[in-house]
């Protein structure tokens, strides 16, 4: 064959490839675009013979009725409210634990561990970033309820439930705590050397250079961390489906158990009404509000996070 | 020639004698006229030591990068280290503040005497030592703040809340760093929006406010345009009359212009130290010679 | 703190030693202070891990046995096992692999090596960084009900009934296969899409890291394009691929949230296809083609399941505390051999 043939052959054989990877890397927006389709095509309107979740339900019950009673026929109330509060409490909780764990840990490892020391602090973490979701809903019900908040809070004169939503933010403040080290201690570490010598030079001790100088200026990509692992704990189902609970109250209290989306998600998944009934269809509403929830806290992580980035590189 | 030296006459220690003149004649080198403030023939043997290093020698690890350096920086003058790259006369400086305790690994050994103290001494705490022994680097290192905010960073970590002491202290020391008309009207916003010159002039500025007796400038107008250089060289003219100055310069007219006293260092050994107009004109030792001739470096 | 200027001239009096002065004490105390509250934090979490991993153990004694291995499902926490899982876990993450492994490097291979700067290409960048923090069990939803379909229409096509006609001389007769709802196949399709953001940005880390002179250098020597990828730079990147793609996909053995929405089996006393022994994959080799399409439970599943057991004596804890070892030793290993496979290539390709 002459080399001018094998040459048209590997150029066609070539733009095959290119055509095959780029329908593969295509597929995930395909994902994206599935996924909205199917989140409104039964949550807001249904083509053909279903009738979607917002037909049945208004929107204005869905976001001001305080009272969710995913029931079939009569009695059933579909107010996100109790879902909502059950979300926010435990992704606040798990926030209040992270948030000092997590920057600490990055502040300790950026600033104050020698080499060797972060060398293997990095793989620690990773691993306890590593342990599945359910291990942790383990870890809440059956061992920092019994054997830590109940002693301590009935010590306190407190009363703990079984399932309750302080339990399940712990849990999911310590899974979410490697993330924001991790991301936290790569934005610290951008920040140039220079600044760190420049604030030594002026008399400054480590404290002074990390609080006053360095953590400000990591400040907006450490705020873009914060986001990202608020919206993890917002869409963390297992741990919380097992520690929290699944009863769906409008509370702020965490000692008593809450549903939050996610677990209200699992517990319907796992019911035997129909598929077309309305306490199922009421999953994909609570999908819907979930997904817009999250991937507007990732937007707005990443687009702090690419202005933090701007500024250094 | 003499236009030039009337212009020099405002300089605090003129000496009306105009040995620069003389000295440029005797030998065939030329030396550039200094700044306004800088008169090279101060007599800076009846100055106190400001800074008195005796026998230093330093290691990165195993490798040593200064030799048996002996050193005396007389108080309120300016004194310039030159050298090719690499020769250590960075690594000197930083040593004068202990900056090197920031890396990882290095050593020094020998004798360092700050204010009659040796630094050296583990008892010696660096944070009081670098708030009188300021130092200025060679990038210009505003923090992400506000003007004001970088000037006062100094005098707040060491404890000073009063906003009316604070706002009076950026004050001058903006003036003091030739700064303040420009950023008068804008001191609350971000320094990062100066120009190259204008935030090396505020890094001067943030430094004289910890009330510092020594400044350490790192090359701190390679950076610049010539304009902007020589603001900072007459800044330094200025400031000599009351602050001991440490120069680190690869430009030997810059050197030659605002120094009193210079020191040549070649591959981690001070070659030789000595007035500057000396060191310009007729330099003891032949490797200085060829460097400042530009033979090599 | 009042500065003139001029004013320092006088006062020779400096102390460099902190004995004196109360501010700077203070201020040094505050710093070591800080300092090991930020220690204090990094080993607190680590302590956290490791009381985690006792009480498990703890939790697990007297329980965990070869025989919990190899038992089903049972009422009786005395003798229930995790063997249902232990299958299910392995058949899901080895047909995940084989979706997300070439679906995942080739997209990697084409944003990294191939596309050219356009807006479809931007457009996937934004996505594939948005997919990645989407929460799992949104993609439940959806194999839930994009997947789910698939399988009532795979039932109708393998009942028995269905011949194909071939370009109208003969009829094949289907094979006839049961075809159950939520099975291995539906839920490792619905995995696939969890792990598929991070298969894609750990390979395309991995490219990147190859130096673009092997790139150059292979062009230069008249190599095509798709030579120099398919030679050089997967080649090169592979071992950084194989780690991350390994700590990508064993994410999929923890996650239970897509698997619980898909509806597999919560209480399975069975292992898909039947297969119970390593054994029976040589000796009933036909049962294999069954595996994708029966039902299936994973360990994380009954993990789930044993903890929210209502069971007034707890003694379901010891047997889910069981399982948690079980999965979390499968864990262990499969990071170990990505550590390794990073270890090993760290010493000895050095660009």
């Amino acid at each position: 064959m002459p080399s001018w043939a094998t040459r048209r052959i590997h150029r066609r054989h070539e733009t095959f490839i290119q055509w095959a990877l780029f329908v593969c890397a295509a597929l995930s927006v395909l994902t994206t675009a599935a996924i909205i389709f199917v989140l409104l095509s039964n949550a807001v309107y249904a083509p053909g013979s279903k009738v979607a979740f917002f037909e049945r339900v208004s929107l204005a019950e869905f976001l001001t009725s305080t009272q969710w009673k995913p029931r079939d026929g009569e009695g059933g109330q579909f107010g996100i409210w109790p879902l909502l509060s059950g979300t926010f409490l435990v992704a606040f909780i798990a926030s209040a634990v992270s948030i000092p764990a997590g920057l600490g840990a990055a502040i300790y490892m950026s600033e104050y561990a020698h080499p060797r020391e972060r060398e293997w602090l990095k793989p620690v973490l990773e691993i306890l970033a590593g342990i599945p979701s359910v291990v942790f809903g383990f870890f809440a019900l059956k061992f920092i309820t019994p054997w830590i908040l109940k002693p301590l809070l009935q010590w306190l004169g407190m009363d703990v439930a079984v399932f309750n939503s302080l339990s399940a933010g712990i849990v999911v403040g310590i899974m979410v705590t490697p993330l924001i080290a991790s991301l936290s201690e790569d934005v610290i570490r951008s920040v140039p050397r220079s600044l760190r010598e420049a604030a030594f030079a002026l008399g400054s001790t480590r404290f002074d250079v990390s609080a006053r100088v360095v953590v400000p200026a990591a400040l907006s990509g450490i705020l873009a961390s914060f986001l990202l692992a608020f919206s993890r704990a917002v869409g963390e189902t297992m741990a919380v489906a097992i520690a929290a609970g699944g009863n769906p109250l409008l509370t702020l209290n965490p000692l008593r158990g809450s549903q939050t989306m996610t677990g209200f998600m699992v517990h319907a998944s796992t019911g035997d009404s129909a598929a077309d009934s309305i306490s199922r269809m009421s999953m994909y509403a609570v999908g819907i509000t979930l997904f817009v929830i999250t991937l507007a806290i990732n937007l707005l992580s990443g687009w702090i996070m690419r202005r933090f980035r701007e500024v250094y590189q | 020639m003499k236009d030039r030296e009337a212009a020099c006459l405002s300089g605090q220690w003129f000496d009306v004698e105009g040995g620069a003149d003389m000295a440029e004649r005797n030998s065939g080198l030329s030396v550039p006229p200094s700044v306004r403030g800088v008169d090279r023939n101060l007599d800076t043997s009846s100055h106190a030591a400001a800074i008195d290093v005796r026998n230093m020698n330093f290691y990165y690890g195993e490798h040593q990068v200064l030799f048996d350096i002996s050193l005396m920086v007389p108080e309120r003058s300016v004194t310039a280290l030159i050298g090719p790259s690499g020769c250590g006369k960075s690594t000197f400086l930083r040593t004068l503040n202990r900056m090197n305790d920031l890396v990882e690994g290095t050593k020094c050994t020998g004798e360092c005497l700050v204010e009659g103290q040796n630094i050296m001494d583990p008892a010696v705490d660096v944070v009081l030592l670098r708030k009188h022994v300021g130092m200025v680097f060679q990038k210009s290192t505003p923090f992400p703040k506000s003007i004001f905010d970088n000037v006062a960073y100094g005098p707040r970590v060491a404890g000073e809340k009063n906003r009316s002491v604070l706002a009076d202290l950026v004050e001058s020391c903006l003036r003091k760093a030739a700064l303040w008309e420009e950023v008068r009207d804008r001191l609350h916003t971000s320094a990062m929006a100066l120009s190259g010159g204008q935030q090396q002039r505020l890094c001067i500025a943030r430094t004289l406010a910890t009330n510092p007796r020594i400044i350490l400038m790192d090359e701190p107008a390679s950076a610049l345009d010539p304009a902007s250089t020589d603001r900072i060289e007459n800044l330094i003219g200025e400031l000599c009359a009351n602050y001991t100055i440490v120069i680190v310069t690869h430009n030997m007219q810059q050197a030659s212009r605002v120094s009193h006293q210079t020191a040549f260092f070649f591959k981690g050994h001070l070659v030789e130290c000595g007035p500057t107009m000396q060191i310009f004109t007729s330099p003891s030792e032949k490797q200085t010679e060829d460097y400042i001739t530009g033979r090599f470096g | 703190m009042s500065v003139a200027a001029g004013s320092q001239i006088a006062s020779p009096e400096i102390s460099f030693s902190s004995g004196g002065d109360s501010t700077i004490r203070r201020r040094l105390l505050l710093s070591l202070i800080f300092k090991w509250v930020c220690r204090l934090m990094t080993y607190g979490a680590l302590a956290v891990l490791a009381v985690l991993l006792t009480s498990i153990v703890w939790n697990s004694l007297g329980r965990l046995s070869p025989g919990f291995l190899v038992n089903h499902y049972s009422m009786n926490p005395a003798r229930c096992g995790i063997l249902a899982g232990v299958w299910g876990t392995f058949w899901l993450v080895l047909l995940t692999a084989c979706f997300s492994i070439p679906i995942g490097v080739g997209s990697a291979v084409y944003l990294e090596e191939l596309a050219r700067d356009n807006v479809i290409v931007r457009v996937i960048k934004v996505n594939l960084s948005n997919l990645a923090g989407v929460p799992s069990i949104v993609y439940g939803i959806l194999g839930l009900t994009a997947f789910r379909p698939m399988t009532l229409f795979l039932q109708e096509l393998f009942d028995g009934r269905h011949a194909i006609n071939v370009m109208g001389l003969f009829r094949v007769r289907l094979l006839q296969l049961e075809i159950f709802d939520g099975n291995v196949l539906v839920g490792a399709m619905t995995m696939s899409l969890v792990v598929l953001p991070t298969v894609i940005i750990a390979s395309q880390e991995a490219l990147r890291a190859v130096p673009s002179s092997i790139r150059i250098a292979s062009l230069a020597l008249g190599a095509t394009r798709w030579q120099t990828i398919w030679r050089q730079v997967i080649p090169a990147a592979l071992p950084g691929i194989s780690t991350g793609v390994i700590l990508s996909i064993s994410r999929a053995m923890g996650e239970a949230a897509p698997l619980m929405m898909i509806g597999v089996l919560t209480v399975a006393s069975m292992c898909p296809g039947g297969i119970e022994s390593p054994l029976q994959l040589i000796t009933n080799p036909t049962r294999v083609l069954s595996v994708p399409f029966d039902q299936f439970t994973a360990m994380p599943v009954e993990i789930y399941d044993w903890s929210k057991q209502p069971d007034p004596q707890d003694r379901f804890t010891a047997v889910a505390a069981s399982g948690i070892v079980v999965l979390l030793v499968v864990l262990l290993l499969i990071n170990a051999t990505a550590m390794i496979i990073r270890a090993k290539t760290a010493r000895g390709l050095k660009w």
